[in-house]
């Protein structure tokens, strides 16, 4: 989490200090601000701990707090060990793991591509093309016709059927364009005098030139296919295939016990209540994780205005 | 004229083909600089050197040819490089984007995707019924209640969701530390990068029947069945307070950025004339806000209709369907639980058509206020 307090350099004009015209802070207000912005944190943070803490915990201190537990007690890494060691959950964690990085790293293939083809104003065909998608942004197909086609493609029970449908995001490739069109032209010029041809200047001068909003769009993007549960929960039927957030609906919302993991539940050793909330965990570190890293981007994947030309 | 694509890149053509990368701009110029072309006949021969491929066409000139005359053929070789690359994104929209809008035909069909043995077989066995599905819309009773909830629960959030993001902003950025900013925004994001599903169950450890405060009301014996998640005169609420708690962090971004883009000498001329911080608010940082808050509300409005999918699929089975039904989850129902095809896509269709109808009559009402909407005019 050290990567938020680096922020102060680049958060730059919004960082500053008191300008000489303004007044000081009055206390009451200063009071309530904090007050706030406490309350706002708590409630986001509050449940978190809840959920770590008991996840954490041992049977026997589930059970003296009644259930969810607020003060660590004893802690042990029990729940993880069990649900880690082979089975649905490993299986599940394992799935999304590779559906999320194969998707990122085909959504941000084709999306990057495509920003690049559509960031020349004038080249062949660039109108036609770019209005083809932006007219997607003002309607749905709908869900039924969606899934028939799905059906039709032969993609129920791939993975595929949790990549392709959602793969391309046409506000993704806005906001890609958007930069890419604001790469200094003397440099591709100059390049292209070089001798590089398109496929050079996107890899070596245009995309080192975009870090900020590549690691954005691909944070956006993993986030997307980790995160999703709905296409999942239609288009797989067999139980072996599914995805982390399907099995963290079944063992929390839905209240099933983790396949294989009965025997050691009814004997005690491990609450229930531990092995949900750590299924919880487990769908919940590697988003917290990344997210405070690109923090210092977001602002760049949320232009507004990005439509140009 | 085939080779006269690339008029006046004689400078380039040397490096062009030596092979090395894909270099389509200048593979074809080679062979034509030396002969010259009509096009390039008029230009000194450095003057606009790659200047059509590189910085001309990157400005205006590739929208209206130049006199010199570049015909769609030579746009075509000069650009093939750029309008590969645009291609696969454009397949996967075309196919999962512009395909499945022909798939609503079923829609005046009793559809059963199972009558055949691929979905063309089906279609053809299935018979058609012309607008009988949209018929037995208008009296299904079911259908009214989801259109009832989606619009309530529009209009909750629209009230109770809406302007959180707003004066979350504008209490982050009166805060002067940019250590406690960078942290509360972190924390204040966080959320929105989880999932419905994490939410949900994370929402349940505290306002569920098992959950920290039904906890704790049996313990201090203040009476059971404390159970907020289960309750369908509170969901409507309970999903909006989900997805303040989700989203309403994240939504400060697009309002932090817009107060960043306020010049701040308008601040310190109004503290001049002797304008407190209550009128400087009113009188700067609400109106450079203005047009951000009209686009979000003519996007909101637009997409009125669309109301938290799978947010609201993961719950109703908890509070039952006649609080919890919406559009979209009753397509789903009647579709994809129930097999009535047919009937689930008319009913998406009627939801599209008055989607987009919306979503152009906020654009509108969004221009005759002078605002500049989603596009413009």
């Amino acid at each position: 989490m050290s990567v938020l307090t680096e922020d102060r350099g680049t958060e730059g004009a919004g960082a500053r200090m008191r300008p000489a015209w303004e007044e000081p802070p009055s206390g009451v207000g200063t009071a309530a601000k904090s007050a706030v912005l406490a309350v706002a944190c708590l409630a986001i943070l509050f449940p978190l701990w809840i959920v770590v803490v008991t996840s954490l915990s041992s049977a026997e201190t589930i059970r003296e707090a009644g259930g969810l537990v607020v003060v660590p007690g004893g802690i042990t890494f029990e729940a993880y060990r069990e649900l880690l060691s082979g089975g649905q959950v490993t299986r599940a964690t394992v799935i999304s793991v590779c559906v999320t990085v194969t998707g990122t790293l085909f959504s941000m293939a084709v999306s990057v591509l495509c920003a690049y083809g559509l960031s020349r104003p004038g080249s062949f065909g660039h109108r036609p093309m770019l209005m083809t998608l932006l007219a997607t942004m003002f309607f749905g197909a709908g869900l039924i016709p969606t899934y028939l086609l799905v059906q039709s493609l032969g993609l129920i029970d791939t993975y595929a059927s949790l990549i392709l449908p959602s793969a391309v995001s046409v506000f993704n490739i806005l906001v890609l364009r958007a930069f890419f069109m604001n790469t200094a032209p003397e440099l591709i010029d100059s390049a292209r005098i070089d001798g590089a041809g398109e496929f050079r200047i996107l890899w070596r001068i245009v995309m080192p030139l975009s870090r900020p909003v590549l690691a954005v769009i691909s944070l956006f993007y993993a986030v997307g296919y980790w995160s999703a549960w709905f296409n999942a929960s239609i288009y797989l039927n067999d139980q072996t295939k599914m995805p982390l957030q399907v099995v963290l609906n079944q063992i929390v919302l839905k209240g099933e016990r983790p396949a294989g993991m009965s025997q050691i539940i009814n004997t005690g050793q491990i609450h229930t209540l531990s092995v949900q909330m750590a299924v919880m965990v487990l769908a919940l570190v590697p988003v917290a994780v990344l997210s405070p890293f690109v923090q210092k981007h977001f602002k760049k994947g949320v232009l507004i205005g990005a439509v140009k030309g | 004229m085939s080779h006269s694509t690339a008029p006046g890149e004689a400078p380039a053509g040397g490096t062009g083909p030596t092979g090395r990368a894909p270099a389509p701009h200048l593979a074809p110029a080679a062979p034509a600089a030396p002969a010259g072309s009509p096009t390039a006949d008029g230009q000194p021969p450095h003057g606009r050197g790659g200047g059509r491929d590189g910085a001309g066409s990157r400005g205006k000139t590739g929208a209206s040819p130049p006199p010199g005359g570049i015909t769609r053929r030579h746009r075509l070789r000069r650009d093939r490089a750029l309008v590969l690359m645009t291609l696969p994104a454009l397949l996967l929209v075309l196919v999962f984007a512009y395909v499945p809008l022909l798939g609503n035909v079923v829609a005046f069909k009793d559809f059963d995707p199972y009558l055949g043995d691929s979905f063309t077989e089906s279609f053809a066995l299935s018979p058609w019924i012309g607008g009988e599905n949209f018929q037995r819309m208008w009296e299904d009773p079911y259908f009214w209640s989801a259109v009832e909830n989606t619009l309530l629960i529009f209009l909750i959030q629209l009230v109770f969701f809406f302007p959180v993001p707003i004066l979350l902003a504008l209490l982050i950025n009166s805060i002067i530390s940019p250590r406690v900013r960078a942290w509360a925004q972190g924390v204040l994001y966080l959320p929105h990068f989880f999932s419905w599903v994490l939410v949900i169950t994370v929402f349940q450890q505290i306002l569920g029947g098992a959950g920290i405060i039904a906890q704790t009301m049996r313990e201090r014996g203040w009476g059971g069945g404390f159970d907020l998640m289960t309750d369908p005169g509170f969901f409507k609420f309970l999903i909006t307070f989900q997805a303040v708690w989700k989203d309403a962090g994240w939504g400060i971004i697009v309002f932090l950025a817009a107060l960043a883009a306020v010049n701040h000498e308008l601040y310190e001329a109004a503290a001049a004339d002797g304008a407190g911080r209550w009128r400087r608010m009113w009188h700067i940082t609400l109106p450079a806000l203005r047009p951000v808050i009209a686009l979000l509300l003519v996007l909101r409005v637009g997409d009125a209709l669309t109301v938290g999918f799978e947010q609201i699929l993961l719950q109703r089975t908890a509070v039952g369907t006649g609080a919890a039904e919406v559009l979209d989850t009753y397509v789903w129902n009647v579709g994809l639980e129930n097999g009535d095809f047919g009937y689930a896509a008319a009913v998406g269709v009627v939801k599209g058509v008055f989607g987009l109808c919306l979503v152009l009559a906020a654009n509108k009402t969004a221009h005759l206020l002078g605002e500049q909407g989603v596009y413009k005019k």
